[in-house]
């Protein structure tokens, strides 16, 4: 099943590079990661998406809670919670009609046009992976330039929180 | 009155916080990038600096140090080689969860990344072999790096931390001084195990009727021997132990059925395969112990008391985990047991007890004693003897360590010091060494063979300068043992370069690095041999016993296998 799991850790050297060799060396499959630090600029969040049966994902929480700069994790699957992803996404826009289409297209989806060029859109879209799975499907093929995709980041509803 | 605070180099710093920690030994090798440290280990006195032959003997040394006092051991060596050297040795001390604190040279920051002279990446090296490691960036860090390098190694699941020092930062000047303890707020090892858990367990235990306390290493790190015995004897269980785990309880004792997993005893495997309730204590469900997983305790509800709890469910599921210091949880659990007012079910214990005689009685460790050739068993049987089974023991990899953890029975934790996670050849010289070290007029017996003695053998040099009177017991059969074994039975007897061709002659080789050397070749002479080695307190004797070339470990559980189905070894 798809995870997504919370980290708050230490923002020190090495310390992204221990939770990606983890996944690698104990062979658990990353779908996502993104990772930024917080208010507090000696802690880093992290977003990562996996997947894996309940026992893999037990043991990469484990894994993963056993790593010294991990301070707080949570998997924000056992709870509601918000995820979002951020595109960015550069078509072809030289026709009057690819313009047009791209334009509906992106009102619908609820993205913006951020950047014009001659013959090309630079599009933003933030929401969930599922939405942005479907907006660039609905875009044609051929008209993709570029597709830039942050990577899910997530927070619980309500009054849950991770903080230490 | 103000303390006035020291301005030192980070190398003084360093060597002050060593002797903060009450390091007696630092086990090292020099080189450009740690010539500040040597400098200012030159300049003290406090610490003791053992100059190995080879880091990886350097690494294996503060391990066997470790094992056998349960102190961190420190390791200094230099960067590029030195510290890639030093890597099977961390490995080996990751994987059986012992603590030691690593000091690895590094080139000076401003050439981090260029690809300098002896460079090697050795934070990247050895994360995976680490619990953790650090790389010092600033000399103002390094004190509270050192005091949380020693936090780490020796709380929670021990293990080896690795301190990356650039050349530089031991030349810059910073006010010392070293913290008197240390919170971190991403590291909280977990001590008091659950009481509901464990009133759960309480219940568990008692209502058992073909109970098993299977034990591992964790048991001796956690210096729980006490407890353990405790616990077992209230009870009346039978207890077996994993590689690691031999001498937390006396082998000697009734209840003791032998070690478990591969080869070990009929009795252990069959009890572990007909328990109704398994007790895991310290102990990580490793592959050489559970056989085929399907087929692991097929009737057992299982309690597992770990500190770590990533060993938790990880190969095997368990019904009552218990998360915390083993010590602790022990005390916690007889004390709950005593609590309840009940007593184990005496009649189920007593037919399950009959059971195990059973098995016993089939003397699956029986061998040839009437053999011409000198058997290792008895080599073992009579070092056993001769040291009225309290020498510590070292060993390297093969069928000579599965003889030694068969057949010497270990009495007290930390008596048996070996490789069993790693399996690294190599091992049991340099891990002599630092048990010698640590207790200078005890019997130190290293039991190897002549393809492992070889991977460290430039130690001998190291005893010398250091005046160590180790013991080596070479079981030589000429052979990779235990690979001649796999392939005689898996291979069609295709014995593929696990023949030791052109051996030195071990006698000479000992005597020109200054010891003594013995050759015996008849059984009549082995007791005479041992006797006379063990009786000169100043020397290191080597002893190579020509054995039998043909024998091997059994009982054995082949891959694929279950525990309970054991190959075992067929007498004329
Ligand atoms: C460093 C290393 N390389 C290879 C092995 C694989 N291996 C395991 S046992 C063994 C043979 C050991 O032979 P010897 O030391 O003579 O002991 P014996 O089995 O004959 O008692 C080998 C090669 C290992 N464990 N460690």
């Amino acid at each position: 099943m798809r995870h997504t799991i919370s980290l708050l850790l230490e923002n020190e050297a090495g310390a992204l590079s221990r939770v990606a060799a983890l996944f690698s060396a104990r062979g658990y499959n990353i779908e996502s990661l993104t990772v930024a630090p917080t208010q507090d600029p000696t802690m880093s969040r992290m977003t990562i998406v996996t997947r894996g049966s309940d026992g893999v994902i037990e043991q990469i929480t484990k894994q993963l809670n056993k790593l010294i700069d991990v301070i707080k994790l949570v998997d924000l699957t056992e709870g509601t919670n918000i995820e979002r992803e951020l595109l960015l996404l550069k078509v072809k826009a030289a026709t009057n009609n690819q313009r047009e289409e791209i334009k509906r297209l992106v009102d619908i989806f609820g993205g913006r046009i951020i950047d014009v060029g001659e013959a090309n859109y630079t599009i933003e879209l933030t929401g969930k992976c599922g939405k942005i799975d479907a907006f660039i499907k609905a875009i044609e093929e051929p008209l993709i330039i570029e597709v830039v995709r942050s990577g899910v980041s997530g927070i619980s509803r309500g009054n849950k929180s991770l903080h230490i | 009155m103000a303390s006035e605070t020291e301005r030192l180099t980070g190398a003084e710093i360093l060597i002050r916080c060593l002797a903060a920690e009450g390091v007696e030994f630092v086990f090292g090798y020099p080189g450009g990038s740690v010539l500040h440290i040597y400098d200012a280990l030159f300049k003290q006195d406090k610490i003791q600096h053992i100059l190995v032959r080879h880091e990886q003997g350097a690494t294996h040394a503060a391990d066997g140090y470790a094992r056998s006092t349960g102190k961190p051991g420190v390791v200094l060596v230099t960067s590029g080689p030195g510290a890639t050297n030093a890597v099977t040795g961390i490995a080996t001390a990751y994987m059986d969860s012992i603590p030691m604190v690593v000091i690895t040279g590094q080139v000076p920051t401003f050439l981090i990344g260029n690809d300098a002279f002896q460079e090697v990446d050795s934070v990247g090296i050895t994360r995976p072999c680490v619990k953790h490691n650090f790389l010092i960036d600033d000399v103002k860090k390094l004190a509270s790096t050192i005091k949380k390098a020693f936090f780490i190694a020796t709380s929670g699941r021990q293990g080896p931390v690795v301190i990356d020092i650039p050349k530089d930062i031991t030349a810059h000047f910073a006010d010392f001084v070293y913290p008197e303890t240390m919170e971190m707020r991403s590291y909280k090892p977990i001590v008091v195990g659950h009481p509901g858990q464990i009133r759960k367990a309480a219940e568990l235990i008692l209502s058992a009727k073909r109970p098993m306390i299977y034990t591992g290493g964790g048991v001796i790190s956690a210096n729980a021997s006490e407890q353990l015995i405790e616990f077992t004897r209230l009870l009346g269980y039978p207890i077996t132990q994993t590689l690691m785990g031999l001498g937390s309880y006396p082998a000697t004792d009734s209840q003791f059925v032998g070690m478990l997993g591969m080869h070990g005893t009929y009795e252990a495997n069959m009890g572990m395969h007909e328990s109704d309730v398994l007790i895991a204590i310290g102990a990580r469900f490793d592959d050489r112990v559970t056989g085929d997983l399907p087929k692991f305790c097929p009737d057992a509800k299982i309690i597992h008391i770990d500190v770590d709890p990533s060993s938790i469910s990880k190969t095997v599921r368990v019904d009552i985990p218990i998360v915390g210091s083993v010590e602790q949880v022990l005390q916690d659990l007889i004390n709950a047991i005593r609590d309840t007012g009940q007593k184990p079910n005496a009649d189920a214990l007593s037919t399950w007890w009959m059971q195990i005689n059973a098995w016993r009685a089939k003397n699956c460790l029986r061998y040839d004693r009437n053999s011409e050739l000198i058997k290792p068993q008895f080599v073992i049987e009579k070092l056993y003897e001769v040291t009225q089974g309290d020498a510590f023991i070292t060993s390297d990899v093969g069928q000579h360590q599965m003889f030694a953890a068969q057949f010497y029975k270990f009495d007290k934790p930390r008596r048996w010091i070996n490789s069993g996670g790693l399996g690294t050849m190599g091992f049991g010289l340099p891990a002599a060494m630092g048990v010698q070290l640590a207790y200078p007029n005890a019997p130190v017996v290293c039991i190897t063979g002549e393809a492992s003695i070889q991977m460290c053998i430039q130690e001998l040099s190291t005893c010398k300068q250091f005046d160590l009177p180790i013991k080596v017991v070479n079981l030589n059969n000429r052979y990779m043992g235990m690979v001649r074994q796999w392939q005689e039975m898996f291979y069609d007897k295709r014995y593929s370069h696990s023949y030791m061709d052109a051996l030195p002659d071990f006698v000479k080789l000992a005597e020109s690095y200054g010891h003594v050397g013995l050759s015996i070749t008849k059984p009549a002479d082995v007791e005479g041999a041992l006797r006379e080695a063990l009786a000169i307190k100043d020397r290191l004797v080597f002893m190579d016993f020509i054995i039998d070339q043909t024998e091997n470990v059994y009982p054995m559980v082949t891959a694929g296998k279950g525990q309970h189905e054991m190959l075992e070894r067929e007498l004329a």
